[in-house]
């Protein structure tokens, strides 16, 4: 009876797995987050699938054995209460399912909210990344420069995403680097990552935030430390600086496709609640008691050049740090030469 | 405000619907006329406050929102078939994403819910009613304002577009100025509180309407999860009253509650939302999972098996269901810790649903089994409710939910639990209690050609969805490029769309010819059924019972057919009736206007029809009806009818 | 309609009591809705932005003979509902009326009240502090002030039909809706206004 839609549906996933789509972005991961993360959806994907298994093994045999086409016409099923036993089963073996996964989760999430193992030494990249209607900022702090719509990072090195929102709620997602999460108006979360392959990655906004929510895609390019160097360079060098008019004409256009600037947004649009010393603080717009204790805490300070940190990303100590600055203009670097892999 | 930003205009689709409104409309109210039927359907119908009719037009609405939140459905499917699709544009879409999902969960599923409930219970506990019949009609009105509210949405100012769960500040005045999010806090406000009575009138009932021996462990599982769902109704709609309140303040009267300035806090809304939404959830799926347990135990001819473990497995069911909403937005950076905790909450919901599924196996086990088409959906609701329960606990895990969450894997969990859970549940009672209420079958051959168009086509239209959301596909998406790949699967899955679609139209076929062909009943237990509400006549006679009955077991009907334990032991006694009203459809009315106006800000009318709403519940209050009394002689006749003798 | 005697006349009929027990339950679904606009305004007290805060903008006096108001009119409510059961038309339809000229007092304070706060540049639209104080104690006010025209309609009808099983049951519900009303008034007391003053 029923096997008829089980059979159909365990055909379609064979021929879904076989054809198609033979890499599944999500257990395709290129970083140490996404790569737990794909580890833990395996291993419930499993486990669940053996009580899935005996759900169906169970539901067959009755429905084989008991129908009541099979049985004589004077049968008369017996009362029966139920089993403390079999009771007992079917409550403590889910329990220790459920247990098991708990353990399993609890780890794993700690793990991909910290920086990922066997990276805690390096100071990560700071990259704020904000969202407007409908697109993405990225400014780097470190290295005063801005992005709209794509995303350079070096490999092998843990960026540290500072997600905020000038708008509604967006997530910003890169399935293949790490898991997602909310940029939002009111705080700022941190997502952390790293890439330790090169390569180039969707990323995008998952949540819904209106009509251009489709199209808040931006590439995820993940160079080697050397090339990112180059590229940084070729940006303060070649790119135009971003200020305030320019900024907000940013904001109100709703699809801007790929920018460059030379400076950052954060001066004197900062992201909220913001403390992080190396910040030049303004007045919050949103604002609130907790931000203004914030702010008492964390005076700004009296010359704000003194915190600044320098533009070296501190990749590899080893590693010859970049040079002079290369004479294109940084759209000639090629997005996508990773691209198709 | 102009004429052209009242209706909305610019779209062929939307002048389609508003020409078939007026169509229908002037088609009702013609045929009304011609038939003369306006006198038969205000006395019998819109003034009633029998339970049963009252849960007809709760059904009969139910199958009415199905049929727009499937067409809204089909769109969605038939805009993302293909890559770069231009059938809808990303504003129309997204409005219809929104109100299918509105639709379908609060309009469609709970009243249908709350539809059979109202037939079932009341005969299931051996009551003439329920304990309050005239608030009962009040609530179906309150529901049936709300729900044409919304509908209106879709030709008058444009519907609500911030997906149904309306995510603040993209909800908020700033990033959605049209009307269509104003209709969205009033309209559910106003059957919100239609909901909240359902929930007090069924408690009440159920714990102070029962016949004699009708002790609480011998009670139907179905009037149990009634009951649970009762409670859980009780102490979640409240939140989601405060939570529309507060909207309505920030869209309508300014407030800062969600905004972006002034101290405002988005991720208030999303708590509050999910503090309802949740228990909601459940509020659905637990009296389907007792329309399960009544149609499983009858059709495997076996009693319920573990009957005590599965009350307390919906006990725990509904106090854990408090305590998961956060589930909903562990990405929202709450930190491990907190995601942990709800995390562990959610996994445990798993083990009493376990118990429950299990139970039903073994239910079957030993049994005699007939594949009627309501057993047909009971049985197709097992194994594919379990892919939707084990994915369950997958996105429950709060670290690969970081994956899963806002993407089309999402999207295909909940309908795998939804559908199977609570759609089919509902199918499964329709076709059961069918011939209940109206004397006859509906018809088997149609039946099962439905139930496999429908249970197939589900499962080609949403497991492709699981992939696509590996993948990458979000959710809410209207059009996506070719070189993403999405292409195929989405395909794969219109046309699954296309099959429900025939399956529901088989099924509304089978109505229609079933009226026409089907043999009538003159039995009253056309299933050799186990549960009270067999035990009177079909149709059932206003009273119910003419005898209140007297319960000696659980299974008090099977118990009587078998072991000679009369139920009727009783004699005919005159039997008290409230009367008909037709104040809460005037309130009904009323509130329309009232929402009405404040959806366009429209001060004097929203006052007046604020006063006239007072007014109508003083003159309720003043009403000294004293209800009326059947004779004994009247009892008997109908009785005689009823079973087919001639008089 | 059966009315059994043993109870009192409220009780009296099936009918009665459920009506009884359903609101009981229905004051538990308030609960639900009070609780919920108690955490809105606790997550929000501190947000005021620009605007005043508790401090600054509650002032004791009128809030005293607010409680006040409301504390003497649940006793007379009290009292009403005693002299029902005693059978003494007059004197409860006196407590009745006393009762609801209070809670009229306690709208006409809170009225008030609003308006200095609007004087004092703290309105709705100020703060999402200013929204969750307006909305806890507009949804409180705007109980009392149904209550007052529910009231008002019930001592009306005990004054035409004495007392009987209806007017007697809806006089008792009553009863419990304004001491509900009471006990929220006093967690506003309590944790709006004087947490907010200390």
């Amino acid at each position: 009876m029923k096997k008829r839609g089980s059979l159909l549906v365990l055909f379609m996933s064979l021929v879904l797995l076989l054809s198609g789509c033979s890499s599944i972005t999500v257990l395709d991961p290129k970083g140490p987050a996404a790569r737990t993360l794909s580890d833990t959806i395996l291993f419930s994907i499993a486990m669940m699938a053996g009580v899935l298994l005996v759900v169906y093994v169970l539901y067959v045999v009755f429905l084989v054995k008991y129908r009541g086409s099979k049985t004589k016409d004077d049968y008369m099923p017996p009362h029966e209460e139920g089993n403390k036993w079999l009771e007992a089963i079917w409550i403590t073996i889910p329990i220790i399912i459920v247990a098991v996964l708990s353990v399993v989760t609890v780890q794993s999430t700690g793990a991909v909210e910290k920086v990922a193992a066997g990276y805690e030494d390096q100071k990560p990249l700071v990259i704020y990344a904000s969202s407007s209607n409908w697109k993405w900022h990225f400014s780097y702090p470190e290295e005063g420069i801005e992005t709209v719509n794509y995303l350079n990072i070096p490999v092998n090195r843990p960026i540290e995403l500072r997600l905020y929102s000038f708008g509604p709620i967006t997530s910003l997602w890169i399935p293949q680097l790490a898991g997602q999460k909310y940029a939002m108006s009111d705080m700022v979360n941190t997502l952390n990552l790293v890439a330790d392959e090169q390569g180039s990655y969707l990323g995008r906004n998952s949540n819904f935030s209106g009509q251009g929510t489709a199209h808040m895609e931006f590439e995820t390019l993940a160079m080697s430390p050397k090339e990112y160097g180059k590229w940084v360079d070729e940006v303060k060098t070649t790119a135009s600086k971003l200020d305030e008019t320019e900024f907000k004409t940013l904001l109100s256009t709703s699809y801007v496709g790929r920018k460059t600037f030379s400076s950052t947004h954060l001066s004197f649009s900062p992201a909220p609640g913001d403390h992080s010393d190396h910040m030049k603080h303004t007045d919050m717009e949103n604002g609130n008691k907790e931000h203004q204790e914030n702010k008492a805490e964390h005076p700004v300070p009296a010359n704000p050049e003194e915190t600044k940190f320098d533009a070296i990303p501190n990749v590899n100590p080893n590693e010859p740090l970049p040079q002079s600055p290369a004479e294109d203009s940084t759209e000639d670097i090629d997005h996508t030469s990773h691209k198709g892999k | 405000m102009k004429w052209d930003e009242f209706f909305v205009t610019g779209e062929p689709m939307i002048y389609g619907a508003m020409a078939s409104i007026v169509l229908v409309t002037i088609a009702i109210i013609v045929g009304l006329t011609y038939f003369k039927k306006w006198g038969y359907l205000w006395r019998e119908w819109l003034t009633t406050v029998d339970h049963k009719r009252i849960g007809v037009m709760y059904i009969i609405s139910a199958l009415i929102m199905l049929f727009r939140g499937g067409v809204d459905a089909m769109l969605m499917r038939a805009q993302t078939a293909v890559p770069e699709n231009k059938l809808l544009d990303a504003q129309h879409y997204n409005e219809i994403f929104t109100t299918h999902g509105l639709i379908m969960i609060l309009f469609m599923a709970m009243p249908f819910i709350i539809g059979i409930m109202n037939v079932v219970v009341p005969l299931q506990i051996g009551a003439r009613d329920v304990a309050f019949p005239r608030l009962n009609a009040i609530s179906f009105w309150l529901f049936f304002t709300g729900a044409m509210l919304l509908n209106l949405s879709f030709v008058i100012g444009g519907s609500p577009d911030a997906g149904w769960s309306a995510y603040f500040p993209l909800a908020s005045l700033e990033f959605s100025p049209t009307v269509g999010n104003n209709y969205y806090s009033l309209a559910l406000q106003i059957s919100g509180i239609g909901t909240l009575l359902t929930g007090i009138n069924f408690i009440v009932t159920i714990l102070k309407m029962r016949a004699p021996g009708m002790k609480l462990m011998r009670m139907p599982m179905f009037t149990w999860s009634s009951l649970i769902t009762s409670v859980i109704i009780a102490f979640a709609f409240p939140v989601l009253t405060v939570a529309l309140a507060l909207m309505m303040f920030d869209r309508i009267f300014g407030s800062q509650f969600f905004t972006m300035s002034n101290g405002g806090m988005d991720m208030l809304w999303a708590n509050l939302f999910w503090v309802w939404g949740h228990p909601e959830v459940y509020i659905v799926i637990l009296p389907a999972f007792g329309i399960y347990s009544e149609i499983i135990a009858t059709f495997s001819k076996k009693n319920l098996y573990g009957y005590t473990s599965m009350v307390v497995s919906m006990v725990v069911i509904s106090l854990l269901s408090f305590l998961v909403w956060a589930h909903h937005f562990y990405t929202m950076g709450q930190g491990a810790m907190v995601n942990g905790f709800f995390s562990i909450t959610t996994m445990a919901i798993s083990v009493p649903t376990g118990v429950k599924i299990f139970n039903w196996l073994f239910t079957m086990r030993k049994g005699k089994i007939t594949f009627t088409t309501p057993m047909l959906y009971s049985l197709a609701f097992i194994p594919i409710f379990t892919i939707g329960g084990v994915t369950g606990v997958m996105l429950a895990m709060a670290s690969a939910d970081y994956q899963y969450h806002n993407t089309m894997f999402l999207v295909a969990h909940f309908h795998y639990v939804l559908i199977p859970g609570t759609v089919f549940a509902v199918i499964a009672g329709f076709h059961y209690w069918f011939p209940k209420v109206f004397g006859f079958k509906l018809n088997e051959r149609l039946g099962k050609h439905a139930f496999w168009w429908i249970a197939i086509s589900f499962n080609v239209t949403f497991f492709p969805l699981f992939f696509l959301g590996l993948q990458g596909m979000t959710r809410r998406m209207y059009t996506y490029s070719a070189e993403t790949g999405f292409g195929p699967l989405n395909l794969i899955s219109f046309a699954g769309a296309l099959g429900l679609a025939f399956g529901f139209i088989i099924l509304v076929y089978n109505i229609y010819y079933s009226i026409r062909y089907s043999p009538r009943e003159t039995d009253g237990d056309p299933w050799d059924a186990r549960t009270l509400e067999w035990a009177t006549s079909s149709p059932i006679p206003a009273y119910n019972f003419a005898v209140t009955p007297n319960v000696k077991g659980r299974d008090a009907l099977w118990s009587a057919k078998h072991d000679n334990q009369p139920i009727f032991d009783g004699k005919i006694e005159p039997i008290h009736l409230p009367s008909n009203s037709g104040k809460p459809v005037i309130l009904g009315g009323v509130f329309f206007v009232f929402g009405f106006a404040l959806v366009f800000s429209w001060w004097i009318p929203a006052i007046i029809s604020g006063i006239a709403i007072l007014i109508v519940l003083a003159s309720m209050s003043f009403d000294r009806d004293h209800g009326i009394t059947v004779s004994v002689e009247e009892i008997m006749e109908t009785e005689k009818k009823l079973r087919g003798e001639t008089l | 309609m059966k009315i059994d005697a043993t109870k009192p006349l409220e009780y009296g009929s099936e009918e009665n009591s459920n009506k009884i027990f359903g609101f009981w339950i229905f004051l538990g679904a308030e609960i639900a809705l009070f609780s919920t606009l108690f955490t809105v305004y606790f997550v929000l007290v501190n947000r005021y932005a620009t605007g005043p805060n508790g401090t600054e903008l509650f002032e004791l006096s009128g809030v005293l003979w607010e409680t006040f108001l409301l504390l003497s009119s649940s006793f007379t409510i009290g009292l009403a509902v005693h002299s029902m059961r005693l059978g003494l038309k007059k004197p409860m339809m006196i407590f009745f009326g006393l009762t609801l000229l209070m809670g009229l007092g306690f709208l006409g304070i809170e009225i008030t009240e609003f308006f200095t706060y609007v004087h004092e540049g703290a309105t709705i639209s100020t703060s999402a502090f200013t929204s969750s104080l307006f909305v806890l104690l507009g949804t409180h006010g705007a109980h009392v002030s149904f209550g007052i025209l529910w009231g008002a309609s019930i001592l009306l009808q005990v004054k035409r039909q004495g007392f009987t099983l209806a007017t007697a049951n809806k006089s008792f519900i009553f009863s419990l809706y304004w001491h509900f009303l009471d006990v929220v008034w006093i967690f506003i007391f309590s944790f709006v206004y004087l947490k907010g003053l200390m």
